[in-house]
């Protein structure tokens, strides 16, 4: 279940309590997060939607330990992200989170392959291990008869599965998906939310995103908005587009 | 090694770029081979001196003589072993390009006291016997095609005109690594004989050897006192600070070697350093998604240098093989010039550790730069 009104719930598996965020811009003060909080659940679905400059990305970079905020905390499963040091917050990041870019952002001089086993590399796993979960890793994203090819060899959603894979081969705690299909025709986007659908409802994958797409939106159990730094909740936010156009 | 992978599929990136900056880095490394075979040369007199030997040489300089019978007084004074004497002939064999040191030695003593000079038992006792007898070092037969029984004219311009002939009694050789094979030795009772009366009886220098190298600074001191205040007072000092003496006569050549070398240092870390932040540069936003999966900082700095020192080793390889081949060809051009070029193992070995180390220096920056950067900054420019 997903909460944004900050009330306690221990059994969060994210939980963010007043989370500011404030960037000094040619002199000038913005704030881009204020005060927000929200509770995930373990298994949740949950899309972020709002204009451009709203705090999506930001918001996703704090949860997922690239960022820290200038107020308030992250607990992550039990883990205070907020105050973990550097080198500890890399580990942490290794362990619990996978990341899928819009861009893909993959390594071109590696095979799809060499993509996927870059997060364990950090691990103690021995290189049969590793081929194991690779191998895995594109079996789930239906790239297993495409390994050795290089990401100039592929198709964006194949590129995109790729990161998928690439994201899920060490079995995060989430998934933090920026704009997954922002770079894709209509067909290939129905296939990476097929995708993470079958991730979060197979493998009980959690999973964040951020899309300006309210058809891709609408795919996550549920939809927040952010609005000037705050989060609203998709339902609460068209009863208030409803009540001001009323009036 | 589990991020080799990704090290050598990086420096494959560019491959025009990698070629050229190895290409680069290995033209530099012949260079800096170059001037440290040179350097080496330079200083060898040093490197090979034997730490038991003193040079007795007249207070006002090398090309003042002393008196012979300094020998006996020398040789009388306790922890001397041996004494000899050379002195310097300066004739010019066919043509004046053909340079090589000829030395007029002292026949009874100079085996003792130069023991790493090798000459066959049968070769040298003729050499005794024959007045007008001469020994050369091996590389010097060599480059004029000299044997044993050869009748060599040399000119000489110090000891009146004309020619003297000499035969060819023996060939030495060197078991010192770097020991000089390139010297023409005649015998110092024949050069007596016909020398002008002015220079009769006369030495150039004396080289002792001593009984324990202890013994150095109490000798040389007794030596010097010895001949205090007479005609021809003394300077002695061990064999190698004669040689680091003598090697100054060419005026400061390890600085200008230094300079030249500080310059190829300082333009191969520019190079080197300008490819690998290019490549850092290019590809911010992919060490950007590799800290944000979880390589720590240190790992991304790795990475960098590693990818620095992999091109710098391997251009360094290179040129020191390139050197391998050039250098002995260049030695030859310059026989007579210079000192035998030789690039030791030592010298290779300190070719691969500059290499590496200029690797490293010239991927410290934009690795650290990498280290440093912000991983949400570095992804929004994607």
């Amino acid at each position: 279940m997903i909460r944004v009104d900050g009330r306690s719930d221990s059994q969060s598996l994210i939980r963010a309590r007043g989370l500011n965020k404030t960037y000094t811009r040619a002199g000038e003060k913005i704030q881009v997060l204020q005060g927000l909080n929200l509770d995930v659940d373990k298994g949740d679905f949950v899309a972020f939607m709002g204009p451009s400059g709203s705090g999506k990305t930001t918001l996703l970079n704090l949860l997922g330990g690239l960022d820290v905020p200038s107020a308030g905390s992250v607990i992550v499963d039990g883990d205070e992200i907020t105050h973990m040091s550097g080198s500890k917050l890399t580990n942490w990041r290794a362990r619990h989170v996978g990341f899928i870019f819009q861009m893909y952002n993959l390594i071109p001089v590696l095979t799809a392959y060499q993509n996927v086993e870059l997060p364990l590399l950090l691990t103690k796993l021995s290189s049969s291990e590793r081929r194991k979960h690779v191998e895995t890793a594109l079996g789930v994203v239906g790239l297993a008869d495409r390994m050795n090819h290089y990401p100039r060899q592929l198709s964006g959603g194949q590129e995109q599965r790729v990161t998928i894979a690439r994201a899920i081969v060490s079995d995060p705690t989430f998934l933090l998906c920026d704009e997954p299909t922002g770079d894709l025709d209509r067909k290939s986007a129905d296939e990476i939310m097929l995708l993470i659908e079958e991730l979060v409802g197979k493998y009980g994958k959690t999973v964040l995103m951020v899309t300006h797409d309210p058809l891709i939106a609408a795919r996550a159990h549920t939809t927040l908005h952010l609005d000037k730094g705050v989060l609203v909740e998709g339902s609460k936010l068209q009863q208030g587009v409803l009540a001001g156009g009323a009036r | 090694m589990k991020f080799r992978r990704l090290i050598f599929a990086n420096l494959f990136r560019k491959k025009a770029r990698l070629v050229l900056t190895i290409g680069s880095f290995a033209i530099a490394l012949v260079l800096f081979t170059f001037l440290a075979v040179v350097k080496s040369a330079f200083n060898r007199g040093i490197e090979v001196a034997g730490a038991d030997r003193l040079i007795v040489v007249d207070r006002v300089g090398l090309m003042q003589l002393m008196p012979i019978s300094y020998a006996d007084k020398i040789r009388a004074i306790p922890g001397v072993k041996y004494v000899t004497h050379d002195h310097w002939f300066g004739g010019v064999y066919q043509d004046e390009k053909n340079f090589f040191p000829q030395f007029v030695i002292d026949v009874d003593n100079h085996r003792q006291v130069y023991p790493e000079f090798i000459v066959p038992d049968e070769q040298w006792n003729n050499f005794a016997k024959d007045r007008q007898g001469a020994i050369a070092g091996k590389r010097l037969a060599e480059r004029f095609h000299w044997k044993v029984g050869d009748r060599i004219p040399i000119k000489t311009t110090l000891y009146g005109a004309g020619a003297w002939e000499f035969n060819l009694d023996g060939i030495y050789h060197t078991d010192k690594e770097g020991g000089d094979e390139s010297q023409f030795w005649l015998q110092w009772k024949y050069f007596d004989e016909r020398a002008p009366s002015v220079i009769k009886s006369t030495a150039g220098w004396y080289i002792l050897k001593l009984e324990s190298p202890d013994d150095a600074v109490r000798v040389a001191k007794s030596i010097d006192e010895k001949f205090a205040n007479s005609s021809d007072e003394t300077k002695t000092e061990t064999e190698s600070a004669f040689a680091a003496g003598f090697a100054k006569q060419f005026g400061n050549i390890e600085f200008l070697i230094l300079t030249i070398g500080g310059v190829v240092f300082f333009t191969l870390l520019l190079v080197t350093g300008n490819t690998m932040a290019i490549s850092v540069r290019e590809r911010i936003s992919e060490l950007a998604v590799l800290k944000a999966i979880g390589f720590t900082d240190r790992s991304v700095l790795f990475l960098v240098l590693a990818e620095s020192v992999v091109i710098s080793f391997i251009g360094g390889v290179l040129g020191l093989l390139l050197a391998l081949v050039l250098i002995p060809g260049i030695s030859a051009a310059l026989t007579g010039l210079l000192p035998p070029l030789l690039l030791s193992k030592p010298l290779l070995a300190l070719g691969v550790g500059f290499a590496i180390f200029v690797g490293a220096a010239s991927g410290l920056l934009p690795g650290l730069g990498a280290m440093r950067m912000r991983v949400v900054k570095a992804l929004r420019r994607v």
